[in-house]
């Protein structure tokens, strides 16, 4: 068995999330100490009525260099705002400059990619069916174009994978990036998730019924009635600790689990998210007791946060703090585990637990400690949380430099 | 990176399986093309099974010929790896998506879309709770697959189920990305030697676009056509139980060296 300190700790040395809040860190960060959402009536032009969403302002506005027109879609452009946010792309060209672009890998989770450009390209089908001439399948709606989008544009050599399970992809990210730079293929990866707002999501959400309606999500209230869907890029730049500048926040470990139970019902008493936990923990070679905040998958639907409140409380007690970030960003599927690794380090760095939004009562069958209030207090280490249809489970543990 | 390869399977055109594949894989016996005709998945109860699709059942048919015998089918890690996904789903999605009357999805249709489906039937079909991956990848699928199952064993010990398996995409979509005949390979790979192993393989990625191929026969030419079908060269270098050096592409400017040596 391979010693897990070959795959363990890696440093999180540049990261950017790109949300309804704004692009960059700053204004996710200004947001979640102001307690102010990002979620605003939906007005997605032939989505869902009655719906709340986490749109990024400005994403059609973004230009992709001409040389890289094909890869033209509003996840790209979403990725294209994350490159340019919180000097990213240029932490990785030092990156490349230092271990040569052939080093230097990319694994990106995404569940529906550029569908949103094909979901146009289907408005605009000739008289026989046909798809516009401009249409590029490959660039656009192909789970590749994201990754392959990315190591175009930071010129990048190495592996690129595209990760797809759903709502864990963005977290899964790391794991697959991990065993890349322990299996010695890449000294650094450019890792995370980035998903965009389409229609074949809010109406499937919708169909499901697990979209909150008229107002927005409200995780693990006691009226809490669905889920508010976002979209957002999440990008971390990993490296082994000793390629990291100075006091950079680490990925101590990650676990990953199936269910085996159901494709859309997560499994009632959480078992899948709490083998998830303990792998993770066990990653990192950490008690739960040296975890101090969790941050949930939270997506705002009954049967989610109830699962949820069981697994956590399980292996946590009552002791940790927990909360979901979705009032603020919405749920942006699988872009959602890589922003939350973000806001994770806003939180070791800030030390903040920023209380659920916009809950006025909390569940009162949930048994963990769920905060609704944010709090002020040091947090050295978060557990962040991802599931996914497919019973698709993923815990990443992020915590402070040693 | 080297692993054992303890299972494998087959199925697409003229390919029935792997025990009735394995003389036209080794080119002992002529290949004939036919039709592709994905199995209902038997491991899972009828109310699951009548809601798999083509891909799933195509998924889940090399799946279970691979692990069929193997005790510890449901602690192995999975690897699924699919360039075009559910395409009839997701084709009918957006179909349904921009229907003149009015938009109604099938919620049973919109969780089978996401790209991870197979591999949640799979786990719920042999009652596993272990780690599984879904990637794209494009023409570079099957290459991303095996790429990350050979990780899973080398970097974290674990053994692998990888899957791959890809079906022709429907109207329009087929006009913008062909794809040639439905195409499925699954392979068991472990860390260390086991009763069942069939060879080891060694893996490497190299930064250079793939080196020019020599002409194949008839059934090499799969490979072109269906990313999965890329897996060809690896299967047939185990049917004819020879030792190879196998280049299979990821990107345009980046394949992966394997070595394979039969047991």
């Amino acid at each position: 068995m391979p010693d897990r300190s070959r795959l363990w700790p890696l440093s999180l040395a540049a990261a950017t999330a790109v949300t309804a809040l704004g692009a960059g860190i700053a204004p996710l960060r200004r947001a979640l100490h102001a307690r102010e959402g990002g979620l605003r009536p939906s007005h997605f032009p032939g989505g869902p009525e009655d719906i709340w969403v986490g749109q990024v302002p400005g994403v059609e506005a973004v230009a992709l260099p001409p040389a890289l027109a094909g890869f033209a879609c509003r996840n790209n452009r979403l990725a294209e705002m994350a490159l340019g946010s919180d000097g990213f792309a240029e932490a990785v060209a030092a990156a490349v400059a230092r271990h040569g672009p052939e080093r230097i890998a990319v694994v990106l989770g995404t569940s529906t990619a550029g569908i949103e450009e094909t979901e146009q390209a289907y408005r605009r089908r000739d008289g026989a069916g046909a798809l516009p001439a401009s249409f590029d399948y490959a660039g656009s709606h192909d789970l590749q174009s994201l990754p392959a989008y990315v190591r175009a544009r930071l010129g990048l050599r190495g592996p690129a994978l595209a990760v797809s399970t759903a709502c864990t992809s963005g977290a899964r990210s790391m794991l697959e990036a991990a065993s890349l730079i322990a299996s010695g293929l890449a000294d650094a990866v450019v890792a995370g998730g980035v998903d965009s707002l389409c229609r074949l999501t809010l109406h499937g959400f919708a169909s499901l019924e697990l979209l909150s309606r008229g107002r927005p999500t409200r995780p693990c209230a006691a009226d809490r009635d669905g889920i508010s869907i976002g979209e957002a890029a999440g990008l971390v730049l990993l490296t082994r600790p000793d390629h990291a500048p100075p006091g950079s926040p680490l990925l101590l470990g990650a676990g990953a689990s199936s269910d085996g139970h159901h494709m859309s019902s997560p499994h009632p008493e959480g078992l899948g998210a709490v083998s998830a936990m303990r792998a993770a923990l066990d990653a990192a070679g950490l008690t739960p007791g040296e975890v101090d905040y969790v941050n949930l998958h939270g997506t705002g639907t009954r049967a989610n946060d109830a699962m949820e409140d069981r697994a956590v409380h399980h292996l946590f007690g009552d002791g940790v703090p927990c909360s979901s970030t979705k009032g603020w960003t919405g749920h942006a599927l699988g872009a959602s585990g890589a922003v939350e690794v973000v806001i994770a380090m806003l939180c070791l760095e800030d030390g903040l637990v920023p209380g659920c939004l916009g809950v006025a009562e909390r569940d009162p069958e949930f048994r963990s400690a769920v905060a609704i209030a944010n709090e002020a207090r040091p947090v050295r280490r978060v557990a962040s949380n991802s599931f996914g249809f497919g019973g698709s489970n993923c815990c990443l543990l992020i915590g402070q430099a040693a | 990176m080297n692993c054992w390869v303890s299972g494998v399977a087959v199925l697409g055109a003229g390919l029935p399986g792997w025990a009735a594949s394995e003389a036209v894989l080794a080119a002992t016996a002529p290949w004939n093309a036919g039709d592709v005709v994905p199995p209902p998945p038997a491991l899972l109860p009828p109310t699951e099974r009548r809601r798999t699709s083509p891909a799933v059942r195509l998924a889940l048919a090399v799946a279970a010929e691979a692990t069929a015998g193997i005790e510890d089918r449901a602690a192995l890690e999975t690897v699924f790896a699919s360039s075009n996904g559910d395409g009839a789903v997701v084709g009918g999605i957006l179909e349904a998506l921009h229907d003149p009357a009015g938009v109604a999805l099938s919620p049973t249709q919109f969780h089978n879309s996401v790209h991870n489906s197979a591999a949640g039937y799979w786990h719920i079909a042999v009652g596993s709770t272990a780690p599984s991956v879904s990637l794209g990848g494009h023409d570079g699928s099957f290459a991303a697959g095996l790429l990350a199952a050979v990780m899973a064993v080398t970097a974290r010990g674990a053994s692998v189920l990888l899957c791959a398996y890809d079906l022709p995409l429907p109207a329009p979509l087929a006009a913008v990305r062909p794809t040639g005949p439905g195409f499925a390979a699954a392979f068991v790979l472990r860390p260390e030697r086991d009763a069942g192993r069939l060879a080891s393989l060694s893996l490497r990625h190299v930064a250079a676009p793939m080196p020019a191929a020599p002409p194949g026969d008839a059934l090499d030419a799969l490979a072109e056509g269906n990313p999965a079908a890329r897996a060809l060269p690896l299967l047939r270098a185990l049917a004819a139980r020879r030792a190879a050096r196998i280049a299979l592409p990821l990107a345009a400017d980046a394949h992966l060296l394997l070595d394979l040596a039969p047991c």
